[in-house]
């Protein structure tokens, strides 16, 4: 089966076959994310060479780093956009890129998650998340929907998840959006356009973890957990005229926000040379 | 392949913005400039006192070389983002204090592992916790040591002046770059704060290391590899097609992740350590004065060694047998010197401004029959000649 997938599957020569077959569980969402990125390179042609990808700690960290074929940067936990904004100040040139769950990046990481929104720094995070503490072994994050049962909210958790779109969006990212695992072609199309817009872009990926989340919840099949992402899903169009009770334990998908602000890096690079001119150092 | 800052146009802004001379200058100053010179074009820092004329001189300094400042949200973010733009080439550096030095620790262990070359400066000042934050002390002898998790080497150098911030600056960034390993720069409060002659050198007077490269595909498939024997492998930086893995998981060669077999870690904690070990005239570093005849020895380092020497020098006056030995390279310390001196020695004084950190250090090098005594103070205030003096008279 592997073989035929290595010689039959066109997104393998994206994939560093040494670190193959991955650690993601059966039916996890990681798959299906690594599987949209890929396709989305793809789609722009964009030169693997031209990629740095970075990621924290967690399953979904895993996704890109060691497997996809590229630089590849895997940092400490909760750290990826930091590692990833000196990466791009050193190489403005190339896409950085930032996989990783949310527990990494929106929980230990939320600070490096606003602060690299309000600065719009050209990078492009692809947050996987599944509501959950996979690696350790199914703790509460603070993503899990209240009510929800995980090891250390045993009986139900009482907190309210982050709306972690909402939140990048309202800290100045330039584009935001929002999709499920169940929505492979439209999640596709978002990382295009994450990867093209010059600032901060943030695709949220809803993506199942039938091992450590969907079993407490009355969930076990991948399947199930997808129909779920299907049937809670609301479009952002839609979702602006219903209520905070109405939209209660759903999934708003779409673009939250698309838009133009200046970018860090060549604001910087433009400072640079204002100094340069001003001092007179410039090479006559 | 050009490392930033190695080139020609870097020594024409450097001559055009910085004469020669005798300038007068704080010694965090000092350090900013001994960054510059050594090639630093990459700071990334979050402000703390006592150390934050570093980040400002820095902001000042590096657009006018081209050069990067960032003021991240954290300490945290800080040395991710260094570790980030060294590994595109940059050389880089933040300075921080105490409760900034902590939250840096599992990085500073990311950069070890890693083997990320990075300077990382420790302005060190009272504590524990918020202590005397506008303080000086040398309370982080062992937080540079130990602070970070793991089997890990470390490299720490001390000034003990103004102008030795500035070339022990360019030093740390040479050692780092030719170890391919993160250096710290163990300043004080008391010095960083000192308004003193410092003298600016020409470049040519500034000679500076830069990190290896890999020569072919075969180095650069191997970024965690020794390929010519010296523990330090070759540096494959990102953006060059090669496909580069870095982690600090446990990795192989090659940098992928290998955390089950046990001697895929056994060899390469055990290389981190032998690239330090076994490469000592790379930082290996200390002071002498009249250690020839001294049946007194005073060990001191940084600040403290400053009124030590004052106090060696009125005591031999006095016609005291005492002489002071300084490490500047704090670790790891220069343990054969220091046991050939304690040798000699009949008391041994060591001096700083805690409670007796290097002085477990050094007693790890003096025999039983030897009088070992700290010379101690803790408070904000550095030691004066004379309390140095009085105990050296005491065991005279």
């Amino acid at each position: 089966m592997a073989k035929k997938i290595y010689s039959t599957y066109p997104m393998v020569k994206y994939l560093r076959k040494e670190a193959l077959p991955t650690a993601l569980c059966p039916g996890c969402g990681g798959g299906t994310v690594l599987n949209a990125f890929a396709n989305a390179v793809d789609q722009l042609k964009l030169d693997p060479k031209d990629l740095v990808v970075v990621s924290g700690i967690g399953c979904s960290a895993w996704i890109a780093s060691p497997y996809f074929l590229a630089d590849t940067l895997h940092t400490t936990h909760g750290r990826a956009i930091a590692f990833a904004t000196g990466v791009k100040v050193g190489l403005p040139d190339k896409k950085v890129v930032v996989i990783s769950g949310d527990g990494d990046l929106a929980s230990i990481g939320g600070n490096h998650l606003l602060h690299a929104a309000r600065r719009n720094i050209d990078i492009t995070v692809i947050l996987v998340n599944n509501f959950i503490y996979g690696m350790t072994g199914g703790q509460v994050a603070p993503t899990t929907p209240f009510g929800a049962k995980t090891t250390t909210s045993p009986y139900r958790n009482i907190e309210h998840p982050l709306q972690i779109s909402e939140t990048v969006a309202a800290a100045g990212a330039s584009y935001v959006a929002r999709w499920t695992t169940a929505h492979v072609y439209q999640l596709i199309e978002s990382i295009k356009k994450a990867l093209q817009v010059k600032g901060f872009s943030l695709v949220e990926v809803i993506s199942q973890c039938p091992v450590q989340y969907g079993r407490r919840n009355r969930m076990k099949e991948p399947a199930e957990m997808l129909r779920w992402f299907l049937k809670n899903s609301v479009p952002v169009s839609k979702a602006k005229d219903m209520s905070p009770e109405e939209l209660e334990g759903k999934f708003v998908i779409g673009e939250i926000v698309n838009r133009t602000r200046p970018e860090f890096t060549t604001e910087l690079n433009k400072l640079i040379d204002e100094v340069q001119e001003h001092f007179g150092l410039k090479e006559e | 392949m050009i490392i930033r800052g190695d080139e020609p146009e870097q020594l024409r802004l450097l001559r055009k913005l910085y004469k020669p001379g005798n300038y007068f200058m704080q010694g965090n100053e000092a350090v900013a400039y001994g960054a510059l010179f050594a090639g630093c074009r990459f700071y990334a820092g979050y402000p703390i006192t006592p150390s934050s004329e570093i980040a400002e001189t820095m902001a000042r300094e590096l657009p006018k070389l081209g050069g990067y400042y960032l003021q991240m949200e954290d300490e945290i973010g800080s040395i991710a983002a260094m570790v980030g733009a060294s590994w595109t080439g940059f050389k880089v550096m933040t300075a921080t204090a105490g409760p900034g030095f902590s939250l840096m620790q599992e990085n500073l262990g990311y950069a070890v592992m890693t083997e990320t070359p990075l300077v990382l400066v420790d302005v060190q000042r009272s504590g524990p916790s918020t202590g005397q934050a506008t303080k000086g002390a040398q309370g982080d002898f062992f937080q540079a040591r130990w602070g970070t998790h793991g089997d890990h080497p470390i490299v720490a150098v001390s000034p003990t002046s103004g102008q030795d911030a500035f070339w022990e600056t360019i030093r740390a960034f040479n050692i780092s770059e030719r170890l391919r390993t993160p250096v710290v720069v163990l300043f004080d409060g008391v010095l960083a704060h000192t308004r003193e002659q410092i003298k600016i050198p020409d470049v040519s007077e500034v000679e500076i290391t830069y990190r290896k490269l890999p020569q072919n595909e075969e180095e650069a498939r191997l970024p965690f590899g020794d390929p010519h024997g010296d523990g330090v492998p070759p540096m494959p930086l990102f953006g060059h097609g090669y496909f580069t893995h870095v982690t600090g998981s446990t990795h192989k060669e090659t940098g992928l992740r290998d955390v089950y077999t046990p001697e895929v870690h056994d060899r390469l904690v055990r290389r981190i350590h032998r690239k330090i070990e076994k490469n000592r005239e790379v930082y290996e570093k200390y002071e002498e004065h009249f250690t020839d005849d001294a049946e007194i020895l005073v060990v001191s380092w940084g600040v403290t060694a400053r009124p030590a020497l004052g106090a060696v020098l009125r005591a031999r006056e006095e016609g005291i047998n005492v002489g002071l030995f300084v490490p500047k390279t704090v670790h790891p310390f220069p343990a054969e010197r220091m046991r050939e001196l304690a040798k000699k020695a009949r008391a041994v004084l060591v001096a700083e401004m805690n409670l007796g950190q290097m002085i477990i250090e050094v007693e790890r090098y003096v025999n039983d029959d030897v009088l070992l005594k700290g010379v101690n103070k803790i408070g904000g205030v550095p030691l004066t000649v004379e309390e140095i003096l009085r105990e050296i008279r005491g065991v005279a």
